[in-house]
């Protein structure tokens, strides 16, 4: 594979629920290293776009690549074995566990029976040395004590601990402070820095003018663009959300007028 | 970009730099969020004892009424053993006290009317407990039945089945020496403290295994003052249990003197027989303790309990059978019920369509809950059902010695309950007010 080459890549893929088109044609390449965002007003069809990667709709047509290779995906587990990795908004963390206990839910290390504690420790905590994660005071912590900054930092983790390759985050900014932002932020960076691909789903334009490399607009079911985050400047994003067209980028305008009756 | 700097998990701070006041510092921390655990139930057991002792202190303080206060406990801790499972996944099971009757129901009319050898009379009984867990628990996961209104049912549904398998009868009588050898026998002395060793020992040495483990990889550790502090009360603390039990508790009247050998119960003997010892039914409790610690700490199993307790749609998707692991919950509990029923029959010597009813569930739900779990489920450990259950026999035990209104007693034991259920919601409310 070389760097061409999308980590993720969609062609032509379209999924209806019953009359509903909700995906019409929609390409979309994410490379590793970079944050592609992904934007687009409610109704848009981004998480429709989401879940069909990761494996609980499964696209109706279209070919889904995965670093380079069609692949099928038509299971959440066979998304996680390709190395791909969701965060949910609700983040899906158990309050009544600690750290480590929640970022290896579901895939405990054991031996024999017995839980191996120490290597599930030592694990977390390289994870997080690995993402330059300073905000958490012990990794021994039950996440009802933590700030939703550093429980957004654990889910991310969680999602990296597994030798990932494309890690998706589902507005993970929407609940939280400036100061928090601003750390969750540069960790979505840091996971692009260290080779990962990532894409983020934000409302927040100036979240996504700050991190993201490349931006991918919906604009109902269809894809309006998808551009370099250093050729568009505020008000275009807005305007190929809103309209899915701005200037001589987006959509050509009678798709844009027929959009409107579908 | 921030610096960079790599981590602040305390990597620097392994080995041993904490000590007792830095333990004694992060406790009462976790105490200020919320997290109160079994301190409530520890303080009340000490300012009842303490309350009892001094109004009735030659009835209450002695150490034929602690063996008694054992005894009454036991079936309580255990079938609060069983509802600590249930309660972690935020359920009830009302049935249980009716199934340890309906399970000691088997027991009784194979053993006596059957004529069966008791292990399989036993076998049969703790097997009709892992049946009434899976039928309710089947109900309650894939169906998606409340467990309240499931377990309301089979609190009905069951003591119509115990009166159908009693039959006319009314009492079955138990005659089998194993069986009440369990409530109403003694360890021989030496054995008691044979098991204070194995007990303090062990503790001692798998505690300080997982610390040098621990060291080992360079991984933060409690200090060994900690360890040794807390292997020192351990210790102290079970061997004046047993020192108590193992004193003669029979009271020897004028005239009499005490048997140098021990007989069977009832056997003339021509002197009054020596009770002694620890009751076996305390190695009964010790065994389900260890065992249901290491399910629910150091097992996946455990810890997907915990889980689903904390956040079903989380374990969910983690890949976690949220309905399998409600299934074994609830079987795990019915199955403890039968073990207690087992001990009911035992400490009765029969079995009777009241066994395991009146206040029998309500008292081990309250021994739960006192002892630290929280209704809300996803917090409880198997330890919380003996503190608390302690705290219910105490009360059961020493209120009729102060007062023979029972009207009294109910209301007290009332008070109790809900004054841990109020312990429960304001930690809970605290611990998710600390939360943003």
């Amino acid at each position: 594979m070389n760097d061409s080459t999308p980590l993720l890549e969609l062609r032509d893929v379209n999924k209806s629920f019953g009359p509903v088109h909700v995906l019409r044609n929609v390409d979309l390449s994410v490379y590793a290293g970079q944050v592609t965002a992904l934007v687009g007003d409610n109704g848009a069809g981004k998480s429709t776009l989401i879940k069909g990667i990761a494996g609980i709709h499964s696209f109706d047509s279209g070919e889904y690549l995965f670093e380079g290779k069609p692949v099928s995906v038509t299971e959440p587990k066979q998304a996680n074995n390709l190395g791909i990795e969701v965060v949910y908004q609700d983040l899906a963390l158990c309050d009544n566990l600690d750290v480590v206990h929640n970022m290896f839910l579901g895939r405990e290390e054991s031996k024999g029976i017995v839980l191996d504690e120490i290597t599930m420790e030592r694990r977390a905590t390289e994870t997080l040395a690995s993402l330059s994660v300073r905000t958490l005071k012990s990794i021994r912590q039950q996440v009802s004590s933590l700030s939703g900054g550093q429980r957004q930092t654990v889910a991310i983790a969680r999602a990296v601990l597994w030798n990932s390759k494309l890690v998706i985050l589902d507005e993970p900014t929407a609940a939280l402070g400036v100061a928090q932002t601003e750390q969750v932020l540069n960790l979505v960076r840091r996971l692009a820095d260290s080779g990962l691909g990532v894409i983020l789903i934000s409302h927040n334009m100036n979240d996504v003018l700050q991190v993201a490399d490349n931006i991918a607009c919906l604009y109902l079911g269809q894809l309006a663009a998808q551009i370099s985050a250093k050729e568009v400047g505020h008000g275009q994003i807005v305007e190929l959300i809103t309209m899915g067209r701005s200037g001589d980028i987006g959509l050509n305008p009678e798709t844009v007028a027929a959009g409107g009756h579908v | 970009m921030s610096t960079q700097q790599t981590t602040d998990v305390d990597v620097s701070a392994a080995g041993d730099s904490a000590g007792v006041g830095r333990a004694l510092g992060d406790y009462f921390r976790r105490i200020k969020g919320g997290d109160v655990g079994s301190l409530p139930a520890v303080l009340g057991l000490i300012v009842l004892v303490v309350i009892f002792s001094v109004l009735q202190g030659n009835t209450f303080f002695t150490a034929l009424n602690f063996a008694n206060l054992l005894n009454q406990g036991t079936a309580i801790i255990v079938l609060a053993m069983g509802l600590v499972f249930v309660l972690l996944l935020g359920e009830i099971d009302l049935s249980a006290g009716f199934a340890a009757g309906t399970c000691a129901a088997v027991l009784a009319v194979s053993l006596t009317n059957w004529g069966w050898a008791w292990p399989l009379a036993l076998v049969a009984a703790l097997v009709t407990g892992l049946i009434i867990g899976l039928l309710i628990g089947l109900l309650v996961a894939r169906l998606g039945i409340p467990s309240f209104v499931v377990t309301l049912a089979a609190f009905l549904g069951l003591q119509g089945v115990m009166l159908l398998i009693i039959g006319d009868g009314g009492t079955i009588p138990i005659q089998n020496d194993v069986l009440l050898a369990i409530m109403n026998r003694n360890m021989p002395v030496w054995a008691g403290w044979v098991l204070w060793f194995v007990v303090s020992a062990g503790y001692a040495l798998v505690s300080l295994r997982a610390i040098t483990n621990r060291r080992k990889v360079g991984l933060p550790s409690t200090s060994t003052s900690v360890w040794a502090a807390k292997s020192a009360s351990i210790a102290i603390l079970l061997g004046v249990a047993v020192y108590l039990l193992n004193i003669q508790r029979q009271i020897v009247r004028p005239g009499k003197v005490p048997c140098t050998k021990i007989g069977p119960p009832n056997e003339p003997l021509g002197c009054i027989p020596t009770i002694q010892g620890v009751p076996w039914a305390v190695l009964v409790v010790l065994v389900l303790l260890v065992v249901l610690t290491f399910v629910l700490g150091r097992t996946a199993f455990g810890r997907h309990i915990y889980a689903v307790g904390g956040n079903a749609e989380a374990a969910r998707r983690a890949g976690i059978s949220v309905s399998g692991i409600k299934i074994a919950c609830f079987m795990i509990c019915s199955f403890l019920a039968a073990i207690a029923g087992v001990l009911l029959a035992s400490r009765d010597n029969s079995v009777s369509p009241t066994t395991g009813g009146a206040q029998t569930l309500l008292y081990a739900v309250g021994a739960a809950v006192i002892g630290g779990t929280s209704l809300f489920g996803g917090r409880g450990r198997v330890i919380d059902a003996i503190i608390g259950g302690l705290v219910v026999a105490v009360i059961a035990n020493g209120l009729p010695l102060i007062t023979q209104q029972s009207g009294i007693q109910y209301v007290v034991t009332g008070l109790v309950l809900l004054v841990a259920a109020s312990v429960d919601a304001l930690s809970r409310k605290r611990s998710s007010g600390s939360l943003r």
